[in-house]
């Protein structure tokens, strides 16, 4: 059967199972999108492409399918780019589809042309340039195979105009023919062997949970493996979820930020398990200084991380889930009565240091918010952040019991990935509330987006935490630059206002006293709902590694709550 | 210590670029760097030449693994090798000086392929070790012009193989 180009191609995305998509039109995407309309796929409009591949990237982390964007030959391509980038280091199963001038006219620097592949080499799991129609079928199929298999990635495809006008026979492909390409690896025994012994001879194992743990699917298994061998659980930042942050073995997050306690387990740990992580440097500080009298465990999926950053003794390879089924079922059970006490006791000292724990004093502290907000959805809540100190506190303070609920980017950092990523996992969840907690600077930068979620009439909880400074830089400055603060004061528009514009419901909050009414008044009111918490200005996150230090170097909070004159 | 190694990769535009994005993204250091036909059209073979450790070579061949097209990477460093280069060597020669660099080329089994009234153009293929030494000797007679070819590899005795083109899932 002989179809347009177009039909071709929406064919394969119905095939493919996408049912909703986000992006921009523009000049080469016009006979795609018309030819659109006869197909049961929604096109969610957002204000910038660079929302665009935000949602597509929140739409992937929530649901777990592939999250897929369009944006236009040109500036709509480049616009792509941090989002895609963003994907790429997380490791986002995401389609990228833009278009391009007719190929006729590649390589003429013809109007709004821009040699996207090219740009995107680097950033992209694999990427492609379709020039004619009959590319088209088997081009999608095998975008989407590799975006979603072994360790998932953003694909983009960039699509001529006049591939899309052309005839071709259509035949969907059933199977992708790449011969170079393995997703499936699988541990050996030997090394399954090497590893369970390790297991058997530790005495202070700590399990290291990372994203992989979640991609997988294997939270019942990590669960499994834990209790069997009586081994606590540090996770990532984007491993947050694979393990029940109220589970007596739960150190929460490791790194930088990490809780002290957790920091301190690695670095005294005499065996290192490592699962579905890449030894990132916001993970390990100091390499040289990293765990020092452990062994190590690394199992990962993709070899190309193994003995990357850390030299691992035994490495195992492969999809988390089946490799630590095998692990566990050959490894005996273990008890650490000891080695647990002396976390407790690291544990015990933290929430002496911890600001949870102290009385407000009347001063609107981002932690207590993000305790009350946690206490009110019950731990429950979907939750996008930006990126920057709101990003830490809510790590650190909404304990996630479940998987999938964390939202946020982890390996980029990317500034403004809060609200677009929440209407992409709102698309994920239509029946539930999505909150992005998000920092002043973070949520300015995509907040053009706000017009995009109303038009939607998405169900999104903004929770600002205003501290009219970009708080992680000018925290930076503060403890290793006197003070000063360059080009970290920011002084936001009334975000009440900008709501109001958009027909948002919104409240400020100053005082702690207003909070719990304020996250209930989000919460029942329908639709998109601001609240801007104007917060202590000068908070810092602790504990912090500074950056390249030992991982146990941490600068703790002082004991005494430190005298903070705020002007608000 | 230098490594060879070889990847066949998918005979597709851009593929090339690919390899020497990788590179160049996770400084790898190239010696040298050959792409070429192979028995198979829709197959090209890439011999590779770095200056690292044995750890270097396994994440740069675990990262080119990595690279949908490539379809097999095999490192011959400590295997049984047949490495040849080749070089074309254009020398000032006035004609009094021609027997004295064609007795030159004999002793390595080189060629003069081409004679102008006063340059000679040497080819010559081999190890990387016999160019440099042909080399040496026609520099003190002035070298005007040279291009080599880089490596190229192949493993001796039995053909190895990775996946063929009709993996598929």
């Amino acid at each position: 059967m002989k179809l347009a180009g177009t039909d071709i191609f929406w064919e394969c995305m119905v095939r493919e199972g996408v049912e909703v998509m986000f992006g921009y039109p523009g000049g080469v995407l016009i006979p795609l999108l018309d030819a659109m309309l006869k197909y049961p796929i929604h096109f969610v409009l957002t204000r910038h492409e660079q929302g665009a591949a935000h949602a597509a990237d929140g739409y992937a982390r929530a649901s777990g399918k592939v999250g897929v964007a369009m944006a236009t030959s040109g500036p709509g391509a480049t616009n792509l780019v941090t989002g895609i980038a963003t994907a790429m280091m997380d490791s986002i199963p995401t389609v990228f589809i833009t278009g391009q001038v007719p190929a006729s006219l590649v390589g003429k620097d013809a109007f709004q042309e821009v040699d996207i592949t090219g740009i995107t080499l680097p950033i992209t799991k694999h990427n492609y340039l379709i020039t004619n129609a009959s590319q088209i079928a088997e081009t999608v199929r095998e975008a989407f195979y590799i975006a979603r298999s072994g360790r998932p990635g953003p694909v983009l495809i960039d699509f001529c105009k006049n591939a899309m006008l052309e005839e071709a026979e259509f035949i969907f492909p059933e199977k992708v023919s790449l011969p170079g390409y393995r997703p499936r690896i699988q541990a050996t025994e030997e090394s399954l062997e090497k590893a369970s012994q390790l297991i058997a001879q530790a005495q202070r194992p700590v399990i290291l949970a990372g994203h992989g743990v979640l991609m997988a699917g294997a939270m019942d298994e990590l669960h499994q493996f834990a209790e069997k061998i009586q081994a606590p659980v540090a996770m990532t930042l984007l491993g947050i979820g694979s393990f029940p942050a109220s589970h007596p073995y739960s150190l929460g997050m490791m790194g930088m930020h990490g809780e002290a306690y957790c920091n301190l387990a690695i670095q005294n740990a005499d065996l290192i398990i490592a699962m579905g992580m890449r030894f990132d440097d916001r993970v390990t500080g100091n390499l040289r200084t990293y765990a020092p009298s452990a062994r190590k465990i690394h199992l990962d999926i993709d070899p190309a991380e193994i003995q990357k950053n850390v030299i691992a003794d035994v490495t195992l390879l492969g999809d988390v889930k089946t490799v630590l089924k095998s692990l566990t079922d050959k490894t005996a059970p273990k008890e650490h009565e000891e080695w647990l006490d002396q976390i407790a006791e690291w544990r015990t000292e933290s929430h002496k240091r911890d600001i949870l724990h102290w009385e407000d004093e009347n001063k609107l502290y981002p932690a207590h918010i993000i305790r009350d907000f946690w206490e009110y959805t019950k731990g429950n809540a979907i939750v996008t952040t930006g990126v920057g100190q709101h990003q830490m506190w809510t790590a650190q303070y909404y304990r996630f019991d479940q998987p999938y609920r964390l939202i946020t980017s982890g390996g980029m950092g990317t500034m403004g990935f809060g609200l677009p990523s929440a209407i992409g996992a709102w698309f994920a969840h239509k029946d539930k509330e999505v909150w992005v907690i998000d920092g002043d600077g973070s949520f300015q930068m995509t907040q053009a987006e706000l017009a995009t979620a109303v038009q939607e009439g998405a169900n999104i909880k903004i929770l600002i935490m205003n501290n009219q400074f970009l708080g992680m830089v000018r925290q930076w400055q503060e403890f290793f630059h006197d003070k000063r603060y360059a080009v970290t004061s920011i002084s936001g528009p009334d975000f009440v206002k900008i709501a109001d514009a958009h027909g948002i419901p919104a409240q400020r909050v100053t005082s702690p006293k207003d909070v719990l009414s304020a996250i209930e008044f989000a919460h029942k009111t329908p639709g998109v709902v601001l609240i801007d918490f104007h917060v202590e200005k000068e908070e810092d996150v602790y504990p912090m590694v500074p950056a390249g230090a030992d991982l146990h170097d941490m600068l703790r909070r002082p004991l005494k709550n430190k005298s903070n004159p705020t002007s608000r | 210590m230098q490594y060879t190694m070889i990847a066949k990769m998918e005979n597709k535009p851009g593929v090339l670029n690919r390899i020497a994005s990788l590179f160049r993204r996770r400084n790898y250091n190239i010696e040298s760097l050959n792409v070429g036909h192979t028995e198979n059209p829709e197959i090209s073979r890439m011999t590779i030449v770095v200056d690292g450790t044995p750890e270097t070579v396994k994440i740069i061949e675990a990262n080119l693994y990595k690279l949908v097209n490539v379809i097999d990477v095999q490192d011959l460093t400590s295997q049984p090798t047949v490495t040849r280069d080749l070089a074309l060597i254009k020398v000032q020669a006035t004609p009094e000086k021609r027997s004295e660099i064609a007795s030159l080329a004999d002793i390595f089994r080189a060629k003069i392929v081409d004679v102008a009234s006063d340059s000679v153009i040497v080819e010559i293929t081999g190890t990387e070790e016999k160019i440099e030494g042909l080399v040496e000797l026609l520099t003190p007679m002035g070298i005007l012009e040279m291009v080599r070819t880089g490596q190229v590899a192949m493993l001796r005795g039995k053909t190895q193989s990775g996946a063929s083109l009709s993996d598929t899932y």
